[in-house]
């Protein structure tokens, strides 16, 4: 320590104060189910960005000499120009001859552009409306009502009333997924708000002159970082699996964009006989979503310690 | 239980600290020995290691402190390293404990009167109705009203005194040789302390029980000690008979310990009789509550007419216990809640009932200094920019604003170059002198340190009250203190208003006010006062 001090009994104090606790970065590779989850998400999104390098042939292309073919088949694509090629599919093909291999590597793009999607705009929007609910009382009352009226909103029933006014498309599942997301960000942000608001600092900076929107910007905010980005993991990981299910039902992505819940459609009619089209894509699915789910525990252990404990 | 052994013998006892801390051992080599009769204290700033070795007594460390050396001996028994069965045995049986917090300490859904029947049915054998009689007498015996209302009472519908009381009756009940009261008092207030801290001497008496009492107020050491023992960084210091420590301490530390507790005798101090009004208030009164939409209206007057005056370059004390509404004074003055009535002036204007747009011209004109050392700096931004926040909201550019933070590092004796590090790196003494740079930034008519020593420990105290007395002499401060301890505003205020439920009851010079009390409640909170009787510091020639 540098800090002039004056008496001993406070150096003492001082130094306890500035022992160095390890970086949070290093703290988070520390953690295991940080590590993992994390490798997973990492990996899923190379997929997702690389697919087209990863021997897969274009996800929409039927061809329906080799439909249903089971995993590991050896089959012979008639290409445009008439020459045949030799291949094996690694995971099947479709009823209408899909290369399923390639369909579950496209359809990564579709889930954690999703997942991300969801997470980063409700995180947004539900922070901004949490921080002038906690923060302004005359405004909470107001806002927190409307938020009441969107919760009561079934998601599912929102999406297919979206889909019939307009098109089915990835605006409007990602509309469809937040706008149930966001009255959750907004309670957890105006309970952090609510406390926080009341620290000594937040009432110095009051004391200091400094205008509203900075105390919410500098003081406020930065400190609800933590749970929040918690909780974005956890919406990420719902919102993936809330597209699935979208998609599943037929009133998600478009049948043309492979996506896991479309896929999983598509075999839904042959599983018994043909379960390697439904497999595959949910092995993926799952996957990620628990990859996710466990970043966010190892998050939240690392970040928010005090949470971790209550739940 | 005749037997010749001391009470509690602790020898050579060693506790380890988790790696990485700033130092190998929490407690290290400390012997304390207490006879039966007698009232042990453990005196020490905070992380001197007092309360660990009370844990380690009762068997209650938690894993992450291990025992490494040393034992404990409760009658002769060696009990450091005792099963988890035998402790269970021990506890409330012939070694009790009170703690700190008595709202806390309770199971806030249990009645009193079920919590100490759990004691009784875990380790005697006695009948419902003979418990219940045994219950009642515990309560009689620490002087409570109505113990039968008690019994049924939980623990939210009693005080906090009341609270204190039922947590000695529990750990009495079972007549222990041993009771350990970890900081009893320190969460009371001065009058209900003074009334505690005689139960547990009268109870220790007629018991013949030996008393481990921690504690890092020498008042309260003065008041109730047969020995001391002087604690600093997890080493025994000092040992001995309370009258040799305070009379004639040998460690410079145990000195500088005793020579930082503020004198209950006002300071003499200088006249600012001519000087120019700063700060003046009229009947402020600030109501809380009013009904919603279904209940009736339910109003608490926790600022009653008010009406005090600061000159420049004076310090003018606001003392009085939880709840008098000191605090509302100055959070109405600083106008960070909004007074019901009455007018604030600040030179020429009435910033009582100013709208937040006009108001904000005005802040810069008083600003506070909070109690909580680790709550007043936001953790996330760095100390500097912390100082420089309040300048630039008011127009200046960062460079000024740095410069003058620098000098106000200075000013409050510590590095400037450490403006760009952050809150938890620094001790509370140190965050508190920031907190002093940031106020003083916006060149203040009026600071108010709301409680601003009250979280230090005494040396530190000590050396933040003298800078901040240094300073409103410097800068010819007008300066609002708000205190519940009355040494401290002895030492730093020229004039003292006493306030109790809302009202102020006493106001005047502080020589007058703490020599001359005119008022009953000031009478009483002075006798209250623990230590009271004793000049801390006056040193006899060894």
């Amino acid at each position: 320590m540098t800090v002039a001090l004056e008496n001993e009994v406070d150096a003492a104090a001082a130094r306890a104060a500035a022992v160095a606790r390890p970086s949070i970065w290093i703290r988070l590779l520390r953690h295991t189910s940080v590590l993992i989850g994390g490798s997973i998400v990492l990996l899923m999104v190379l997929i997702g960005l690389c697919a087209p390098l990863l021997g897969t042939v274009p996800p929409a292309q039927i061809d329906p000499t080799v439909r249903n073919k089971k995993p590991g088949v050896e089959i012979t694509v008639r290409n445009d120009d008439g020459s045949t090629t030799q291949r094996t599919t690694l995971m099947g093909t479709d009823s209408l001859g899909r290369d399923i291999y390639s369909r579950v590597m496209y359809g990564a793009r579709v889930s954690l552009v999703v997942g991300f999607a969801v997470g980063a705009i409700s995180i947004a929007v539900g922070v901004l409306i949490g921080l002038l609910s906690g923060y302004i009382r005359w405004l909470d009352g107001f806002i927190m009502r409307i938020m009441d009226g969107l919760m009561a909103i079934p998601g599912i029933l929102l999406a297919i009333g979206l889909v019939s006014l307009f098109r089915a498309g990835l605006g409007t599942v990602i509309f469809a997924i937040v706008v149930p997301e966001i009255p959750r960000v907004v309670r957890l942000v105006r309970s952090v708000v609510l406390t926080i608001r009341e620290e000594p600092y937040v009432e110095a900076a009051v004391s200091v002159g400094t205008p509203l929107h900075k105390i919410l910007w500098r003081h406020v905010m930065p400190n609800t970082v933590a749970p929040v980005i918690v909780q974005g993991t956890f919406i990420c990981a719902s919102a993936i699996l809330a597209e699935a299910t979208l998609s599943f039902l037929g009133i998600g992505i478009p049948t043309d964009t492979p996506t896991w819940g479309n896929i999983m459609a598509e075999g839904r009619q042959f599983f018994r006989v043909y379960p390697h089209n439904i497999l595959f894509p949910a092995i993926f699915l799952a996957l990620t979503v628990l990859a996710v789910n466990m970043l966010g525990d190892g998050l939240r252990d690392t970040l928010d310690p005090k949470m971790s404990k209550r739940v | 239980m005749a037997s010749n052994h001391p009470v509690l013998e602790i020898r050579d006892l060693s506790i380890a600290l988790p790696k990485g801390s700033d130092r190998p051992h929490a407690v290290e080599k400390v012997s304390v020995v207490i006879n039966p009769g007698e009232i042990v204290c453990l005196v020490g700033e905070s992380g001197s290691g007092k309360s660990v070795i009370a844990q380690a007594v009762m068997g209650l460390l938690p894993k992450s402190l291990p025992v490494t050396g040393g034992e404990i001996r409760l009658e002769g028994e060696e009990i450091a390293h005792a099963t988890e069965n035998r402790l269970r045995e021990l506890r409330c049986v012939r070694m009790s404990m009170i703690f700190q917090e008595p709202m806390t300490a309770l199971n806030p859904v249990m009645t009193c009167g079920d919590q100490i029947d759990e004691v009784l049915r875990t380790h005697t054998q006695l009948e419902p109705q003979q418990r219940k009689d045994k219950i009642i007498r515990v309560f009689e015996r620490v002087s409570m009203p109505d113990p039968p209302r008690i019994y049924d009472s939980y623990p939210h519908q009693l005080s906090g005194g009341q609270r204190q009381r039922v947590m000695i009756a529990m750990a009495l009940v079972l007549e222990p040789t041993l009771l350990i009261a970890d900081e009893p008092t320190t969460a009371l207030d001065v009058t209900t302390q003074a009334q505690i801290l005689e139960l547990i001497k009268d109870i220790q008496r007629d018991k013949n029980m030996g008393v481990l009492f921690i504690t890092h107020d020498f008042g309260v050491v003065c008041d109730i000690a047969h020995r001391v023992a002087v604690l600093r960084l997890g080493e025994l210091v000092e040992a001995g008979p309370t009258h040799d420590i305070l009379s004639r301490p040998r460690h410079p530390y145990s000195r500088m310990l005793i020579s930082s507790v503020p004198s209950m005798l006002p300071a003499e101090r200088p006249r600012h009789d001519g000087a120019r009004t700063v700060l003046r208030t009229e009947k402020l009164t600030k109501v809380y509550g009013g009904g919603g939409m279904f209940q009736k209206a339910r109003t608490v007057r926790a600022v009653d007419n008010v009406s005090i005056v600061v000159r420049q370059g004076e310090s003018l004390g606001i003392v009085g216990e939880s709840g008098s509404g000191k605090s509302t004074v100055a959070r109405c003055i600083a106008r960070l809640i909004d007074p019901t009535e009455g007018r604030v002036t600040l030179g020429e204007d009435d910033v009582a009932l100013l709208p937040q747009r006009l108001l904000r011209r005005h802040r810069r004109r008083i600003q506070i200094v909070f109690q909580d050392p680790y709550r007043s700096l936001n953790p996330r931004r760095t100390v500097g920019e912390s100082i420089v926040e309040g300048p630039m909201n008011f127009g200046a550019s960062r460079s000024a604003a740095t410069q003058r933070a620098r000098t106000l590092m200075e000013t409050v004796r510590l590095d400037p170059d450490a403006l760009d590090r952050y809150p938890h790196q620094f001790s509370g003494g140190q965050r508190q002198r920031i907190c002093i740079a940031r106020a003083l930034a916006m060149e203040p008519e009026v600071l108010i340190a709301d409680e601003a020593v009250s979280a230090l420990d005494v040396s530190v105290q000590a050396q933040v009250l003298k800078l901040l007395d240094e300073i409103r002499e410097r800068m010819n401060l007008a300066m609002l203190f708000i205190t519940h301890d009355l040494r401290v505003a002895a030492q730093v205020c020229d004039e003292v208003a006493v306030m109790e439920k809302g009202k102020v009851v006493e106001y005047g010079p502080a020589a007058d006010v703490f020599l001359r009390p005119q008022h009953a409640y000031t009478q009483a909170l002075l006798a209250a006062a623990p230590g009271r009787d004793w000049e801390f510091g006056k040193f006899e020639a060894a």
